[in-house]
């Protein structure tokens, strides 16, 4: 029995404080808006007054934090990712993974599983190596591991021939892994609150207040709410699945179709898989969760929609092949289907940083991929806001890159092809 | 006494004349036809069916109706068989699951004293310091939790799917829903109505609830309605069939068995009933405490007493009802606790209190006090209610071994919530309502908060005559309702009554218990939704449906809001668990093969995934080197013979045709000869390359187009997508599948094909990249001049029909050139000596034609292709450049690139290696690779690092560098005069 737990037991009333303080009213002006409480805008606040010391900030959350992408998505860490610059981002971000608990002092359910992209045709050996031989150079333990090996690492796989795709090998990715997506927008969220930000749920963004915007984008001096109109130094964008409805209203476009995600759990069942599995070709990732639950996901929709309903031919493909890689699971039970909107970006990769808008910044774009980033994306999105300036890490993404053809192609290293 | 089987007049839905037997845990236990597990292990005395999730506290049945994880065991293979509703099977092996042991001595129920030391959401809250704690203490965790377990040798079983069609889709065969079909048929005899039912019969309700103090009422009901239901011709019944979720458009997955339905319906009504809801109290989850509709399920289903002597406590009619049926079961009834301010006036309660049972209202059960195994009831304490929630000091402690709660019910509405619907809290009664439905939906019964057994049947005849009508049926009038639903007294407002030690569960499945939940809102966890997430109430196997309404209502007390402003938490499909076989189903994964495939399996080919497609890898030989190099010896020297069907084929038609092509792809095509071939790129709006192949003018009017075998259904579609916009006069088919085609390739082509044409083709009436239409062995053919592979040879396309017999006239007529097939390996090998690219292998996400060398099919004067104005941008930042390289030897086989080994200069990335292979006819190592523009210059080097890292365990070591130098060389490899399209030329 662990040291924390006693108090609990030991005393008679429930021991915690509110860890999300009710701000109250909005006030009239903050130094900082942040547009959006999931696990990216609520990280860039933590981050703020962890490394900053700047806590005049608000959070503004339409509805109830964490419940967007963050609460949605299947919660898989990894850096295995194509470009040098995609490596060397999601890398900083499982190294700020990995103290969140401690950070936090809340277990966010780190567990690292070890990653396989499986390999079912010769092109996708090739992607495989050479997402391998990128990883590497950056001191990230990936390798391609063909057939025979996969086999002694996940056992549990048909590597029958008689299937249609049969497996020929896989990515492997020793540091994937996955955690409480929850949690990660909480820990955050309470840190942030703690220091003094103010986390207004249920408050509706509905336009901001921009001036000078004669024949440029111009300036943005506030943001107006469904519960009145507050005067921000600065702003940031972090809205995944309605990115560009919000640029819209901020007067700015962005390269972006939004498509649905779909995934779903099944029942929990006593540990049998601890590898996180994902083939390109069929469409499929799964990992079993610490609760025993198989949580799956598959390719985004095939028409861009803003709706999260779910439909029965994806997990009828889902499962159709789910089950040639796991043929022994057709009596487990699916429990729960849902969906979120992903945006996606012409080159899979993110858009970060400046915008046509003075003082206001985004974070946006993150389609498949966002949950994974969000340490690294807090950490970065919060030294912008703090000092003005785009760090390294993040100068890649900027939004600019599609007017100068400077493009980031992450699609080969997209988990399922979307 | 204890629980046991009732006389043989007993049990609606068991055969008693069919005896079977089956094991739990390893008993042998005895039951019959029709009974559920719970029901026999019941009638057998076994009460305690599993250990629940977190503190492996001994459950048994609550609902009797798999309403709750309680009754979860495992059947042979399957893990999380519901056992209150799985029927039992001759020789049938039930294992309890989730403990540590066996179920009666679970080590695992330590947990239980434990309980205070793990909070809610107490996993969050410890087991990660000092930091890598969480790795030793995780699999701790994961061993605990998790319920059935999967066996990796369970064998994947038989699952299928049909597609039905219903004018008219009843989902329940309960009173409302066989009167709502029974209505939709009478509209018109050519309604198609469907009704689909849960249990294995029809009855719903009518099979176990009593209506009327005499007790014959339910009975008469079913029988009347389910003979007009079976003998009605309109109606089909689907029994034991869940349906199992809305998708849009009235699109519903129905389940039955190993089967499931796709049914389309016009209009849908939701006759799904309700789920009876838990009084919360102390020790409310003891087996033995059940709802009263599960203790009607088990004396008026199967035949099978509950108890010997229960408390009952009761908000409505129903609590009367059942005591009613428990008392005619032989089942002593030690008082009913009214939580009502007063006895209830109705005849139940009148009949109740005949038989002497005393009523004591405006009181609630407390506690259930365990026996010394804790898994079972001893007495029932009580206690005057006296506000919402609480109770006075002062304890009645009466002896019993059975508690029945019945305070209220929870529409089944999941179809409704599924389709957008919203069920908003009606304050007055205590109870989700059904709000407006969206179009061509409509509920009846209680799942429409209608309880009185007439108004069910009126509006279930209401329901089914809309709907009909919604479907395009006009027929007799609409069926008259009297509106009159009763006494609304269903739901207790407040049926929860904390105790200080706690175990006073409202969600079972999760093991939460009322402070857990107020815990949850007093950490901040407010929102409904965050106080779900937090505490994983609803999360579970039943996903809320004994939990929600309960759990919303405590949300709402401790926000200080109402319930409606606290909401509801969203429901998703699907309606009960469903199994991964049945969505499977039979997976048909589709396959497509060549009209020549046989032939190349005949030939000993080793088939390889190209797409959809197999194609040939090689053909024979354990070697697979040395077979490609005598497959690419053979066409350089002789004759070979390749099938190319897998490439995609485009017709394009039209007076726009030449427009149209001159928009998709980056060259020019008005001015192309009739009978000539062009090679085609195509690139997308950012000036990606995305596919290649080659354009034949066969008219003025009509272009024949090859794609890439994988990039042909995407250029369809692209082509189709931008004509959308432009409205050019031009029909575009996709004839991938309707031709086939091969490639003879090498010296010896020409003659070959000469004995099975007329057509001249010798070098001036057949040029080089010239394309004719002509008789190849008496079929249709296309031919195309062309040289991928850089031999004289010719494409020959024909109608996929003849594919074989072309194949064959081919072989055969090139006998004695000792013709012989070759493989996609070799004309992999043979084109990079040619050093013409594969579109994906050599090319990549973002590869634009400047880097991959290929300016030359950029056209320059036209206005617009698409990726036009893209590449135009680019051309002054070219980052990279495809080159040819080579390796003056073989230097051994190991340090051969690979293809994606990567180009290092100074310790950066600089490019990569797309293709690499030892030619054998150049006896050298050649390549492509994209390096630095600066690194492209034919004679200079650089530097490929191969070999970089291996597994080693779950690590990876990342091994020191070992660089191989390449060559930039010129291309082509190969024949860079293009002398070997005529052989009569000198060849390298």
């Amino acid at each position: 029995m662990p040291f924390a737990l006693l108090k609990y037991g030991l005393t008679r009333r429930h021991s915690v404080p509110d860890v999300f303080p009710e701000p109250g009213e909005l006030k009239d002006s903050y130094d900082i808006v942040i547009v959006g409480g999931g696990g990216h805008g609520l990280a860039t606040a933590y981050y703020l007054a962890v490394d900053h010391g700047i806590t005049d900030v608000a959070v503004l959350e339409r509805g109830y934090i964490g419940g967007g992408n963050t609460g949605r998505n299947t919660a898989i860490i990894r850096s295995n990712y194509l470009t040098p610059e995609g490596v060397k981002f999601y890398d900083e971000s499982i190294r700020l993974y990995k103290d969140l608990s401690n950070d936090f002092d809340m277990n966010i359910l780190y567990s690292e599983r070890g990653h396989y992209t499986l390999a079912h045709t010769d092109s996708a050996i090739r992607t495989m190596r050479w997402r391998a031989e990128v990883n590497k150079h950056f001191g990230i333990e990936s390798e391609l591991v063909m057939r025979g090996e996969l086999q002694k690492m996940v056992p549990q796989l048909d590597y029958s021939e008689d299937v249609r795709y049969p497996i020929l090998g896989a990515l492997y990715h020793a540091p994937g892994a996955i955690a409480r997506h929850d949690a990660v927008a909480w820990g955050y969220g309470a840190g942030a609150a703690r220091r003094g930000v103010h986390i207004h749920q249920n408050t509706e963004v509905t336009g901001f207040e921009i001036t000078g915007a004669n024949g440029h984008a111009g300036r943005v001096t506030g943001v107006k709410t469904s519960r009145g109109t507050v005067r921000a130094g600065r702003v940031l964008q972090a809205v995944a699945g309605m990115s560009g409805e919000v640029a819209a209203m901020a007067g700015f476009r962005l390269p972006l179709k939004t498509v649905p995600l779909q995934a779903c759990v099944s029942q929990p069942l006593k540990p049998f898989l601890d590898a996180i599995v994902v083939s390109g070709s069929l469409h499929v990732y799964v990992s079993q969760s610490s609760r025993g639950e198989l949580v799956m996901g598959g390719s985004t929709d095939p028409y861009g929609v803003y709706m999260t309903r779910s439909t029965l031919d994806w997990k009828e493909g889902l499962m159709a092949h789910m089950l040639e890689l796991l043929p022994f699971i057709s009596e487990v039970k699916l429990l729960r289907q849902w969906a979120g909107m992903t945006d996606m970006t012409p080159d899979f990769a993110p858009i970060m940083g400046e915008t046509p808008v003075d003082n206001y910044y985004i974070d946006a774009g993150w389609g498949t991929w966002g949950f994974k980033a969000t340490p690294v994306c807090g950490k970065e999105n919060a030294r912008m806001l703090a000092t003005g300036e785009v760090g390294d890490l993040i100068q890649p993404f900027a939004l600019q890159r599609y007017h100068d053809f400077d493009l980031v192609g992450e699609k080969g290293a997209a988990s399922v092809g979307h | 006494m204890t629980p046991g089987r009732l006389p043989s007049s007993a049990g609606q839905l068991i055969d008693r004349s069919k005896p079977l037997s089956f094991t739990f845990d390893g008993r042998a236990f005895a039951g019959y036809a029709g009974d559920t597990i719970t029901s026999a292990l019941l009638a057998a005395g076994v009460r305690v069916l599993s250990r629940s999730f977190k503190y492996h506290r001994p459950r048994g049945t609550l609902s009797a109706a798999g309403h709750d994880a309680n009754s979860f065991v495992q059947v042979g293979d399957e893990p999380n068989v519901v056992a209150d509703t799985r029927l039992i099977e001759d020789g049938m092996v039930v294992e309890a699951q989730n403990v540590f042991g066996s179920l009666d001595n679970d080590k695992a129920r330590l947990l239980d004293h434990l309980g205070r030391f793990l909070p809610v959401g107490f996993y969050y809250k410890t087991f990660y310091r000092p930091k890598g704690a969480w790795k030793v203490w995780e699999p701790v965790v994961r061993r605990l939790a998790g319920l059935g377990t999967v066996i990796p040798s369970t064998p994947h079983g038989y699952y299928d799917k049909q597609y039905l069609w219903a004018d008219v889709v009843v989902v329940g065969g309960g009173p409302a829903g066989m009167a709502a079909a029974l209505e939709a048929a009478a509209v018109s005899g050519t309604v198609e109505v469907l009704l689909v039912e849960e249990n294995p019969c029809l009855g719903g309700s009518l099979t176990y609830a009593r209506f009327d103090a005499e007790g014959e009422r339910a009975a008469r009901e079913r029988a009347t309605l389910v003979a007009a239901v079976e003998g009605c011709d309109n109606i089909r019944v689907l029994v034991g069939a869940a349906a199992n979720g809305w998708f849009t458009d009235h699109f519903i997955p129905v389940i039955q068995g190993n089967r499931m339905f796709k049914v389309r319906a016009g209009s849908v009504v939701v006759a799904t009933g309700s789920w009876e809801q838990p009084l919360v109290f102390r020790n409310n989850d003891l087996p033995g405490v059940m709802y009263g509709s599960a203790a009607q399920r088990l004396v008026n289903r199967y035949g099978v007493r509950p108890g010997s002597r229960a408390v009952i406590a009761t908000a409505n009619a129903d609590g009367y009802a059942c005591a009613l049926d428990l008392i005619g079961a032989g089942v002593d009834i030690a008082a009913v606790a009214e939580l009502g301010p007063a006895m209830p006036r109705h005849d139940l309660a009148v009949a109740v209190a005949d038989h002497g049972v005393p009523i004591m209202p405006r009181s609630t059960v407390v506690e259930a006090e365990p026996g010394p195994w804790k898994d079972t009831i001893e007495a029932a304490r009580i206690a005057e209610i006296t506000g919402p929630g609480t109770t006075a000091a002062r304890h009645d402690v009466l002896d019993c071994d059975t508690v029945v709660t019945s305070v209220g019910w929870q529409p089944a509405a999941n179809l409704v919530w599924h389709a957008g619907g919203r069920t908003p809290y009606n304050e007055t009664i205590s109870m989700l309502e059904v709000g407006e439905l969206p179009a061509g939906m409509h509920a009846a019964g209680s799942v429409a908060g209608c309880f009185r057994i007439d108004t069910v049947i009126e509006e279930g005849r209401r329901a089914g005559w809309l709907a009909a009508r919604d479907s395009g049926f006009n027929g007799a009038a609409m069926p008259a309702v009297r509106n009159d639903r009763g006494e609304t007294g269903q739901n207790h407002p407040w049926p929860m009554f904390e105790h200080p030690k706690g175990r006073d569960f409202v969600d079972f499945d999760e093991d939460l218990q009322i402070h857990d939940l107020k815990d949850a809102v007093s950490e901040g966890y407010t929102h409904i939704e965050l106080m779900k997430r937090f505490s994983t109430c609803g999360m579970g196997p039943s996903q809320g449906r004994h939990s929600w309404l309960n759990a919303i209502r405590i949300n709402a007390r401790e926000n200080g809001i109402s319930v409606n402003e606290a909401g509801m938490t969203t429901q998703r499909p699907p309606y009960t668990a469903e199994k991964l076989g049945v969505l499977a189903g039979r997976s048909f994964e589709p396959e497509r093969l060549t009209a020549m495939h046989w032939r190349h399996v005949e030939a000993g080919a080793r088939m390889m995934q190209a797409g959809v497609w197999y194609r040939p890898e090689h053909y024979g030989g354990d070697d697979r080197d040395a077979v490609i190099d005598a497959e690419s010896r053979h066409v350089r020297g002789k004759v070979g013979l390749i099938d190319v069907s897998t490439l995609g084929g485009l017709e394009i038609r039209g007076p726009d045709a030449a427009d149209m092509m001159e928009r998709m792809y980056t060259w020019a095509y008005r001015k192309q000869l009739v009978g000539r071939a062009r090679y085609t790129l195509m690139t997308d709006m950012t000036g990606v390359i995305t596919d290649d192949g080659v354009a034949c003018r066969l008219h003025e009017n009509h272009y024949y187009v090859t794609a890439t075998t994988s990039g042909v259904d995407g250029v369809y579609q692209e082509m189709l997508f931008w004509n959308a916009q432009w409205r050019l006069r031009v029909d575009i088919t996709n004839v991938t599948g309707a031709l086939c085609g091969v490639n003879i390739a090498g010296p010896r082509s020409r003659a070959v094909l000469t004995r099975l044409t007329d057509e001249k083709l010798d070098a001036e009436s057949f040029p080089y990249m010239a394309v004719r239409q002509a008789n190849v062995a008496g079929i249709p053919c296309r031919l195309l001049r062309v040289g991928f592979v850089g031999e004289l040879g010719y494409e020959v396309h024909c109608p996929a029909h003849s594919g074989e017999a072309l194949w064959d006239a081919l072989m055969e007529a090139g006998r004695d050139h000792d013709i012989r097939p070759f493989g996609v390996e070799c004309q992999r090998l043979l084109r990079l000596e040619k050093g013409h690219i594969i579109v994906s292998q050599d090319t990549d996400g973002l590869t634009n034609p400047l880097e991959a060398d290929m300016d030359w099919a950029l056209a320059k004067k036209r206005p617009f292709f698409i990726g036009k104005r893209s590449i135009d941008i680019q051309r002054d930042n070219v980052q990279r450049k495809l080159v040819g390289f080579e390796i003056e030897s073989r230097n051994g086989h190991g340090n051969i690139p690979r293809e994606c080994h990567l180009v290092i200069r100074d310790g950066d990335i600089t490019g990569r290696v797309t293709s690499c292979s030892y030619s054998p006819t150049l006896d050298k190592v050649i390549g492509l690779a994209y390096v630095a523009p600066d690194q492209a210059e034919p004679g200079s080097t650089f530097q490929v690092r191969i070999n970089s890292g291996r597994v080693d365990g779950r690590r990876v070591r990342i091994t020191p560098d070992t660089f191989v130098a390449c060559r930039v060389v010129p291309l082509p490899f190969y024949d860079p005069e293009n002398a070997r399209q005529e052989p009569g030329n000198a060849g390298p």
